[in-house]
């Protein structure tokens, strides 16, 4: 069975399991992707995750849709999985509303989501409910702003000079995969 | 003026900024150091280490020589390349994914046109897909020396730094025969490549392979059964295929664990399923383990060589489209149409359908992968890198936890990372 088989099968199992909260599934360049409502997102990851088992979270992608076609909601949050196993490609995307930047972390479900959602979390604004360290990660921890957002300015620089203690970074506790033999 | 024959001033801890303090609060009660024995202690690593090849801060609590407590702080190095990119045209974006893994700067260039020759739907020749490989592999040989021999250096031995750094000398005057340039190449290009193989290229890089052979028997021959460096090694920094896999990790620090998942063999480009190959694994995950991976790929990174240099074949190196590529510089300076054609193609760029795409290439520390956004116009709405070595770096808190101080320098170094990939 083709890759593209499999990840048909995978969101028609979605589909039918969660019903109209899945907004929409696009088909771009043999990948699928499933366009989820913020409320299901941490069930439709997780589903993914222990069902039909995507071990790797790729990438957490925040986008900033101020200016793209058509409009939805101000931000988008998508999360890139792959399954070793079956070798297959899939993705999830949830539109963000600009009044509302909660969404439920999925770090949870990989450890790899802490970082990937702390990058989103500082370059777009996301707000990830249950993050273990929502902390700025590769910009400096006085800088304000989020600047990948398109109405950031491209030369926004800031002054920032003072160093962080990393006292919160010291005592999150970090273990081994969810789920696993080693969880910790 | 101040008075030259005064006293010097005598500073004392309450004198220098506060900002300065590691969150050691003993040391403004008039310098009072804690007792060793029974307090904790906190050290700061980096992020300017001789020995973190890069820039990044482990900031670590001691219980003794143990490491109690970590934390990571990386971004030291962050230069805005996800930003600076939405204004630029998607042909200019190319020097910059040089500068993300500077240790091999092809691969990330093919894997950035890889990506966007797909959303442009455009099949490259045969002759610039096998002349891809070819640099993605000589490239990817590179990048393991530079890992293997500075991971060693760091744990004490200095000479197979010179053993390895000596045959990629030579590899690198091979990669500038081709491009012109040592660091950063900008060699390929939306829908091919910049210009052709120089004459005898083949030879020199077939000259140059013989040489490398010899390299890594010195290096093996010194550190495989090496009982220093299998002490320092081996058992440090051990990770699960599960939870490496859990924590994002591709690559030759993936298949260190036993997962022989290599984007070559399970979704082939550019003829990679014609090349007969194998992928080497390991079986503890450990520093150890990653090393010899590594080093067992450069051989196999030979073969691949060896086979493809045989099998380029003759023919053009750019796709026939006119929107995406440069005409030849013969027709602008002589025929108007190619003056416009080639006016057309720097002012308005390659200009893909609107839509995402995610393409992911193997390169030498795991799966790279761009994210791209369009909007139809001539400039990306956003592309998203994702580095590997940023989500091995968020394993090593996990990694050195338990461990030692100077098991910090060994894990660092096997899990090969850029900081130029890692902050983009």
């Amino acid at each position: 069975m083709s890759d593209k088989k499999r990840a048909q099968k995978i969101a028609d199992a979605i589909q039918s399991k969660f019903g109209d909260a899945v907004l929409e599934i696009e088909v771009a360049y043999d990948e699928f992707v499933a366009v989820v409502d913020k409320a299901i997102v941490h069930d439709v990851l997780a589903d993914l995750r222990w069902t039909h088992h995507f071990d790797l979270l790729l990438d957490v992608v925040g986008v900033d849709c101020m200016e793209l076609e058509p409009f939805r909601e101000r931000f988008e949050v998508e999360y890139i999985l792959y399954a070793m196993k079956s070798d297959t490609r899939f993705r999830v995307r949830t539109p963000v509303p600009e009044t509302d930047l909660d969404v439920p972390t999925a770090s949870d479900l990989w450890q790899s989501a802490n970082w990937g959602e702390r990058e989103a979390y500082e370059m777009i604004g996301i707000n990830f409910v249950g993050h273990p360290c929502l902390k700025r990660l590769l910009t400096h921890h006085e800088f304000v702003g989020h600047p990948l957002r398109k109405d950031y300015p491209v030369m926004g620089g800031q002054w920032c000079s003072s160093t962080s203690e990393m006292k919160e970074e010291l005592e999150e506790s970090q273990g081994g995969a969810p789920g696993g033999s080693s969880a910790g | 003026m101040p008075d030259k024959n005064a006293a010097p001033k005598q500073y004392t801890s309450k004198d220098f900024d506060d900002d300065l303090d590691f969150g050691h609060d003993d040391f403004d009660e008039g310098l009072t150091l804690p007792d060793i024995n029974t307090e904790p202690m906190y050290i700061n690593i980096g992020p300017c280490h001789p020995a973190t090849h890069g820039t990044f801060r482990v900031y670590c609590k001691l219980d003794g020589e143990l490491i109690e407590k970590a934390g990571v702080d990386v971004g030291y190095l962050h230069r805005g390349f996800e930003k600076i990119v939405e204004t630029k045209q998607y042909g200019q974006v190319i020097p910059y994914t040089d500068r993300l893994n500077y240790c091999s700067g092809l691969v990330n260039n093919v894997a950035y046109c890889k990506a966007m020759e797909r959303m442009l739907d455009l099949e490259v020749p045969d002759r610039t897909q096998y002349i891809r490989v070819l640099v993605m592999e000589i490239q990817r040989i590179m990048d393991h020396m530079i890992c293997v021999g500075t991971n060693i250096v760091d744990i004490g031995a200095l000479t197979n730094f010179w053993y390895f750094f000596n045959a990629r000398e030579k590899l690198n005057d091979v990669i500038e025969a081709l491009t012109g340039a040592r660091l950063t190449y900008s060699y390929v290009r939306i829908g091919g490549l910049a210009w052709d193989l120089p004459d005898g290229w083949k030879e020199s890089v077939k000259a140059t392979l013989k040489e490398i052979p010899k390299a890594i028997k010195d290096v093996t021959g010194l550190v495989k059964k090496n009982r220093i460096f299998q002490d320092r090694t081996m058992g440090v920094g051990m990770i699960s295929t599960e939870d490496a896999v859990s924590y994002g990790w591709t690559g030759p620090c993936l298949r260190s664990t036993g997962s022989d998942h290599d984007l070559r063999k399970v979704r082939p480009y550019y003829h990679y399923d014609e090349v007969d190959f194998d992928i080497p694994v390991g079986a503890n995950g450990d520093v150890y383990d990653r090393v010899m991976v590594r080093i067992a790929e450069m051989e196999e990174s030979m073969r691949i060589i060896e086979q493809v240099i045989a099998r380029v074949p003759d023919g053009p190196i750019n796709v026939d489209d006119k929107m995406v590529v440069l005409p030849p510089k013969e027709k602008v300076h002589t025929t108007m149409e190619g003056l416009i054609n080639h006016f057309k193609v720097v002012i308005e760029g390659a200009q893909p359908p609107a839509g995402r795409i995610y393409d992911a290439t193997e390169t030498p520390n795991g799966e790279l992968g761009f994210y791209i956004i369009s909007d139809g116009t001539g400039n990306p709405y956003r592309i998203k890198v994702r580095p590997p070595c940023f989500y091995t770096m968020n394993a090593l808190k996990f990694l050195i936890e338990g461990g030692m101080v100077a098991d910090i320098v060994a894990i660092l170094g096997g899990l090969n990372v850029i900081a130029g990939e890692l902050d983009r």
